[in-house]
C-alpha cells in the first residue's frame, strides 16, 4: 500500500515537474514574458490615465459579458462579437478570393510576357502606394451601397502585392526546370501548367499572404467609415460610447484572428506545394 | 596503349561505327560581348561519339566544355558548324539526347517517382499507363530508390537526389544520354559509389554517352575515349585519350595497374600544361 502511495506521489511529482519545465522553457517563457512586459505597461499607463483607459483587470470584467457569449442576438443592432468577426471574415474572404482570381492570372501574364509587364507595370507602381481607403468613395460611387463598395476596396487591397509577386515567380523559374522540359519536349502551355506554375507556388503564396495580411488590416478601417455590422464599426462605436475596454478587447480579437488567417494559408501553402512554408 | 602524342584536332577514328551516330562538326561558339565584340568560347569543335560508346571531355572550368554539351543537347545554338545524331541536324532539344543535369534539375513539387513519371509520360505518351508506370517502377528500381520512391526531393540527400536525376534519364530511353557533371555536386564519398552505380547500368545497357567532368579519374575510370579541351577562349580539342582499359572496371584493381597510372599521368600532364 504504501508503495503504491509512493509511487502514486512520484507519477504526480514527475508530472508536475514535467509541465514545470515545459513551462521553464525559453520558447515559452520568453513570449509569455513579452507578453506580460505589454500587460505592464498598459497598467502603468492606465494608473496615469484613470479617467478614460481600464486597467487590464478592469477591462476583462467589463468584457466578460463579450468574452463569454460571443454569439448572442439581443436586437437587430446588438449582435456577439463572433457575428461581427464573421460578417468581417466573410467581406475579407471574397474581396480578398475575388482579388487572387484576377491577380493571379496577371501575374503570370507580365511574369511571362514583357509586353504585358511593360503595359501593366505602371499602372501597379501608381496605385500600389494609394491607401485603399480611397477606393472607397469612388466605390461607393460606384456601388452606392456599403457592402459591395467595402468588398471592392478589400479586392483592390488584395490585387498588388499577388500580382508582384506571382510575376517574380513566374519569372525566376529556375532555368533547369525549364531545360529539363525542353529536352521532354514539351509544348509551351504544358510547361506553363507542368512546370512554371508549380515552380511558382511558393511565390504566389508570399503575395497571398501578404495580401491577406493588408487586406485584414484594412477592412477594420472600411468598416470604421462605412458602418454596419463588423469587427470595424464595433471598434469606432464603442469609442463613441466611451467603453475603451471593448477597444482593448478588439485589439486581441482581431490580432488573433489575423495571426490564424495567416497560419491558415501558411497550411495550405505546404500542403499545395509539399514544401514546408516559412513564415 | 594508343596514346597520341601529337596534339590532335581530329578524333579518333579507330571504331568503326564511330562516325555514323553523333558527329560534332567544326562547332564554333561566339557569344556577344555588351561592347560589341565577339567572345569565342569554342573555336572548332570535332568529335564523334559511337553508338555504344562512353566518352567524357574534360577541361579546365572555364573552357566551354558545358557549351559543348549543351549545344548537343539542343539547348544552345552553335554559331558555326554541325551537330547530328544518326545523320539528322541537331537544331532543338529532344528527348533522344537526354540530359543528366549537374544540379540535379528535380521538380521540387513532385516525389522521386512522380519526377521520373513526368519525364515518362511526356516521352512515351503512346503507350499504355500500365507500360508507363512498369517503366518508371523498373528505373527506380534500377537505382535502388525503391524506399524513397514517394519522397519529395528536399528529403533526399545529394547522392539520391542525382540517383533520381540519372533515372529519370536512363527511364526516357534516350540514343544519346547526356551527363553535365553529374558527381560535381556530391561528396567525396557518395561520388565513387554513385560513379560505380552508373557504370554497372551502362555495362548492362550499353549507349551512347557524353559526360563532361573536370576529374581525372573519373574520365578514365569510366570512359572508352577521354577528350582534353584547351583553354578557353577559343577552347579546341587538345587531345583524345583512348582508355582501353578492361571492362567490367574496378576501382581497387585499377589502382593496382601500371597502365592506369600511366593514362592518368598523361592526362594530368596536358591539364597542368594548361594551368
Amino acid at each position: 500500500m504504501t508503495l503504491l502511495l509512493s509511487l502514486a506521489v512520484n507519477a504526480k511529482n514527475s508530472l508536475l515537474g514535467q509541465l514545470r519545465r515545459q513551462i521553464f522553457r525559453p520558447n515559452v517563457m520568453l513570449p509569455m514574458a513579452g507578453f506580460a512586459g505589454v500587460i505592464a505597461l498598459w497598467w502603468v499607463i492606465a494608473l496615469f490615465r484613470q479617467e478614460m483607459m481600464p486597467t487590464p483587470l478592469e477591462a476583462l470584467v467589463k468584457n466578460l459579458d463579450f468574452i463569454i457569449h460571443p454569439f448572442y442576438r439581443r436586437g437587430p443592432g446588438d449582435l456577439g462579437l463572433g457575428w461581427l468577426l464573421l460578417a468581417s471574415l466573410r467581406r475579407v474572404c471574397i474581396g480578398f478570393l475575388l482579388g487572387a482570381i484576377v491577380a493571379i492570372p496577371v501575374g503570370v501574364l507580365i511574369g511571362l510576357s514583357h509586353a504585358a509587364w511593360l503595359a501593366i507595370n505602371p499602372i501597379i507602381q501608381v496605385f500600389k502606394p494609394v491607401s485603399p481607403l480611397v477606393w472607397l468613395p469612388i466605390a461607393l460611387a460606384i456601388f452606392n451601397s456599403a457592402e459591395p463598395s467595402a468588398i471592392f476596396v478589400i479586392f483592390i487591397t488584395s490585387l498588388w502585392s499577388t500580382i508582384i509577386n506571382t510575376a517574380e515567380g513566374v519569372a525566376n523559374v529556375p532555368k533547369d526546370y525549364l531545360e529539363v522540359a525542353e529536352v521532354l519536349e514539351m509544348p509551351r502551355w504544358k510547361q506553363l501548367l507542368k512546370v512554371v506554375i508549380p515552380a511558382s507556388l511558393p511565390y504566389i503564396f508570399t503575395g497571398l499572404r501578404i495580401s491577406l495580411g493588408i487586406a485584414w488590416l484594412v477592412i477594420v478601417a472600411v468598416e470604421m467609415l462605412t458602418g454596419g455590422i463588423g469587427i470595424g464599426f464595433f471598434v469606432w462605436d464603442e469609442w463613441n460610447r466611451l467603453n475603451v475596454s471593448s477597444v482593448f478587447l478588439a485589439v486581441f480579437v482581431i490580432g488573433l484572428t489575423g495571426l490564424i488567417l495567416d497560419y491558415a494559408l501558411a497550411k495550405l501553402q505546404t500542403v499545395v506545394t509539399h514544401r514546408p512554408a516559412r513564415s | 596503349m594508343t596514346i597520341s602524342k601529337q596534339p590532335v584536332s581530329q578524333p579518333n577514328m579507330n571504331l568503326g561505327h564511330a562516325d555514323t551516330f553523333l558527329v560534332i562538326e567544326n562547332v564554333v561558339k561566339a557569344f556577344q560581348k555588351p561592347d560589341g565584340s565577339q567572345f569565342i568560347v569554342l573555336g572548332g569543335i570535332d568529335l564523334t561519339v559511337g553508338e555504344q560508346e562512353y566518352v567524357s571531355v574534360i577541361g579546365h572550368s572555364g573552357c566551354g566544355k558545358s557549351t559543348l554539351i549543351r549545344i548537343v543537347a539542343g539547348l544552345e545554338k552553335p554559331t558555326s558548324g554541325l551537330v547530328t545524331l544518326e545523320g539528322k541536324a541537331i537544331r532543338k532539344p529532344g528527348a533522344e539526347r537526354m540530359m543528366v543535369f549537374q544540379g540535379y534539375a528535380l521538380l521540387p513539387w513532385l516525389t522521386v517517382r512522380e519526377n521520373i513519371r513526368l519525364a515518362v509520360d511526356e516521352v512515351f505518351k503512346n503507350a499504355s499507363r500500365a507500360e508507363r508506370i512498369g517503366i518508371v517502377n523498373e528505373h527506380i528500381e534500377m537505382v535502388n530508390l525503391t524506399a524513397a520512391a514517394d519522397k519529395y526531393p528536399h528529403e533526399l540527400s545529394g547522392g539520391m537526389k542525382q540517383r533520381v536525376g540519372v533515372a529519370r534519364a536512363l527511364a526516357t530511353r534516350p540514343k544519346l544520354l547526356l551527363l553535365d557533371e553529374p558527381f560535381g555536386a556530391l561528396d567525396a564519398l557518395t561520388r565513387p559509389k554513385l560513379q560505380q552505380q552508373v557504370l554497372d547500368i551502362w555495362d548492362n545497357h550499353r549507349q551512347a554517352v557524353m559526360m563532361i567532368t573536370h576529374d581525372v579519374d573519373e574520365a578514365i575510370f569510366m570512359s572508352d575515349r577521354v577528350v582534353m579541351m584547351t583553354n578557353g577562349p577559343e577552347a579546341t580539342i587538345g587531345e583524345v585519350l583512348d582508355i582501353p582499359l578492361p571492362r567490367p572496371r574496378d576501382r581497387h584493381d585499377l589502382r593496382e595497374s601500371k597502365e592506369y597510372y600511366e593514362l592518368r599521368n598523361h592526362a594530368l600532364d596536358f591539364l597542368e600544361r594548361y594551368q
